[in-house]
């Protein structure tokens, strides 16, 4: 039996839009293995980021099961959701979202900060900062860094908990293409050299391209897999 | 989060909207020093108070005609015989002086010019039970009492008044209602009292008065009577033997007496009641200064919670908790307040500083006095309202959910 990182069974998730309500996922069901890469894939609406939102434990699915290494995650009160995202989970974002008022070096140890343990935090940062490249911007404020540099800073900071999973949602989407790929390959090395799973919701074809494997989301459910 | 690092990073977002955070600062110093001047000046105007009264003398006693709290009718003047009375060492052991006076409000003339002061009629006993010091001259003597003697002893004020001078006015003459009398004594200065001043008197001799200055239907007559008892313990049983004595005396019913005995102690609780109101008053006035002011931190705190709405939603996404940024907005708050309320007990302190300045100009020597209580009430107030008007912010903010925050633009 293969090593599932991601177990997803059945997941609903309906919106209450006024008096509509809106079926963003329709029993969706899929399997991830651990250090595979996955590209998510579909039009606009389709669903791709209430599931990325689900599979990143930000959002509780209305009803099915989602199993995230190991650990029934859809039953979780919000706390002990936080405590899943900050241990499992590594996002990056298009925006990057970086803190505009802290150096880099600050920004990658926020999620240490919320994970409690203090030893050796400093270093950790100052090893993922360095693993992505930018050992010697540490002390840069992300108004002082290119979109590409913060947006290395932001992948530093998925990696620096050792999460199970990286999330990254179009982490090419506000680069040149260019940049983008050096993005892509960024987080293909980080993959290769720390086997974290890595997904990736995008819509470019180039990059879900270099994906193992493709999912497919069409109407709230998977449309077709393909390798 | 460690503690340290909530409070870094607060005082980060504070400092990175410096005008923003400087201007919710001022109303909380705004408030504060309001509280703490206002706190100081009825501190300082109960201080006075009570100071004065003190000044009347020590462990004495006020006896005076009629009772304030029944209606009793023709109630007895106090006599002379009365006084005499509550000399007996065996009928009140407890009382070690007693000074009938006889008081009135008279013209005084006397160095070309003209006055109107309040002239008591005293014996030499006076001069121990009311604390009098003479800096020239002599307090009045038994045979001036019983030789009926046309001498006064003058107050420092009214010295000013008449010669302008304080000094060498022993012998001078002086006229008290027309009547010609020699000064033989100035008395030491007592300081401002708030019944009048005590500095601005004449005393002459009791029998002196009684005879040919205030004349009363009843010839024994006496205003009041003080009674020095011989400890602050014996005070409460000065006031009974006393009570004793008049009693019998005046042949009263149970229960209604006809006299009053006042102490200096109850003096000093009522004045202290009045200006416990006082106090509260004027501080629940400021107080309201710093309400607004905590209503500016929570208006101040709601703006950066919406503004800062992705940054909250991204630390979520990072695994802050709900109580992790419910921390880190209370943090914020109470720390504009806690800033706030530290310039403001300075400034509060200025304030009081300068009314005292300005009340000792104008001649009125009172002292605000700003106590460690008020500064700790400030404290404790100021940052409690940051945490208060912090509460409704931070709670908004705790329970963004990540998703929508993070999609907030």
């Amino acid at each position: 039996m293969a090593d599932h990182v991601i177990v997803a069974d059945s997941l609903r998730k309906i919106y209450q839009m006024g008096d509509v309500e809106v079926q963003a996922l329709r029993g969706l069901s899929c399997t991830i293995d651990r250090g595979e890469v996955v590209a998510i894939v579909g039009p606009s609406g389709s669903g791709k980021s209430t599931l990325m939102n689900i599979l990143g434990c930000l959002d509780h699915p209305t009803s099915g099961n989602y199993i995230l290494d190991g650990e029934l995650v859809s039953e979780l009160r919000d706390d002990q959701l936080a405590n899943i995202r900050n241990r499992k989970v590594g996002f990056v974002f298009q925006s990057f979202n970086l803190l505009s008022r802290s150096s880099a070096l600050t920004n990658v140890e926020l999620p240490l900060r919320y994970s409690g343990n203090r030893e050796g935090r400093k270093d950790r940062a100052r090893e993922a900062l360095t693993s992505v490249g930018l050992g010697d911007r540490m002390t840069h404020r992300p108004t002082e860094l290119s979109g590409g540099q913060q947006q290395r800073v932001a992948i530093a900071r998925a990696i620096v908990n050792n999460p199970a999973i990286i999330m990254a949602d179009e982490p090419t989407g506000n680069l040149d293409s260019r940049v983008g790929q050096e993005i892509i390959d960024l987080l293909l090395k980080l993959n290769q050299e720390r086997g974290t799973t890595l997904i990736i919701v995008t819509h470019d074809p180039k990059v879900a391209a270099q994906a193992q494997r493709t999912i497919h989301i069409k109407d709230g459910i998977v449309d077709l897999e393909g390798e | 989060m460690t503690f340290s690092q909530v409070f870094y990073e607060a005082l980060e977002s504070l400092n990175s909207n410096k005008l923003r955070s400087g201007l919710t600062i001022l109303g909380i110093v705004i408030g504060v020093a309001a509280v703490i001047a206002m706190l100081a000046v009825g501190q300082g105007a109960q201080n006075t108070i009570t100071g004065s009264i003190s000044g009347i003398g020590t462990n004495v006693l006020f006896v005076f005609s009629g009772n304030q709290q029944e209606e009793i009718r023709n109630p007895r003047p106090l006599t002379i015989q009365d006084s005499q009375a509550i000399q007996d060492p065996f009928a009140a052991p407890a009382v070690v002086a007693v000074a009938p006076i006889l008081q009135s409000s008279l013209e005084v003339a006397g160095g070309g010019e003209k006055t109107t002061t309040e002239v008591t009629g005293v014996t030499p006993s006076y001069a121990d039970v009311r604390n009098y010091k003479v800096t020239e001259g002599e307090f009045i003597t038994e045979e001036q009492i019983l030789g009926r003697a046309s001498v006064a002893l003058i107050g420092p004020e009214t010295a000013d008044k008449l010669f302008g001078r304080r000094e060498g006015l022993v012998g001078e003459a002086i006229r008290i209602a027309g009547q010609p009398f020699r000064i033989i004594g100035v008395l030491e200065s007592k300081g401002g009292g708030s019944f009048g001043s005590q500095d601005d008197v004449i005393l002459v001799p009791f029998t002196t008065a009684q005879a040919r200055l205030i004349r009363r239907n009843n010839p024994n007559r006496v205003d009041l009577i003080f009674v020095q008892a011989a400890s602050a313990e014996e005070v409460r049983t000065a006031n009974d033997q006393v009570a004793q004595i008049l009693r019998a005396r005046h042949r009263t019913e149970i229960g209604k007496d006809d006299f009053t005995i006042f102490s200096q102690q109850d003096f000093i609780q009522t004045a202290s009641t009045i200006t416990g109101v006082l106090t509260v008053f004027l501080g629940g006035i400021a107080a309201i200064s710093l309400l607004v002011g905590g209503i500016g931190i929570m208006n101040i705190m709601l703006v950066s919670v919406a503004e800062r709405t992705r940054e909250i939603g991204l630390r979520k996404a990072l695994g802050a908790r709900r109580r992790d940024i419910l921390i880190q907005f209370l943090t914020e708050s109470s720390l504009l307040s806690l800033i706030g309320g530290l310039i403001g007990i300075l400034f509060g302190w200025l304030i009081a500083l300068a009314v005292g300045q300005v009340a000792t100009a104008t001649g009125n020597s009172f002292t605000p006095s700003v106590g460690l209580s008020a500064i700790l009430l400030a404290t404790i107030f100021s940052t409690a309202v940051g945490l208060f008007f912090g509460i409704y912010p931070a709670n908004r903010a705790a329970a963004l959910e990540p998703v929508e925050a993070l999609r907030y633009e």
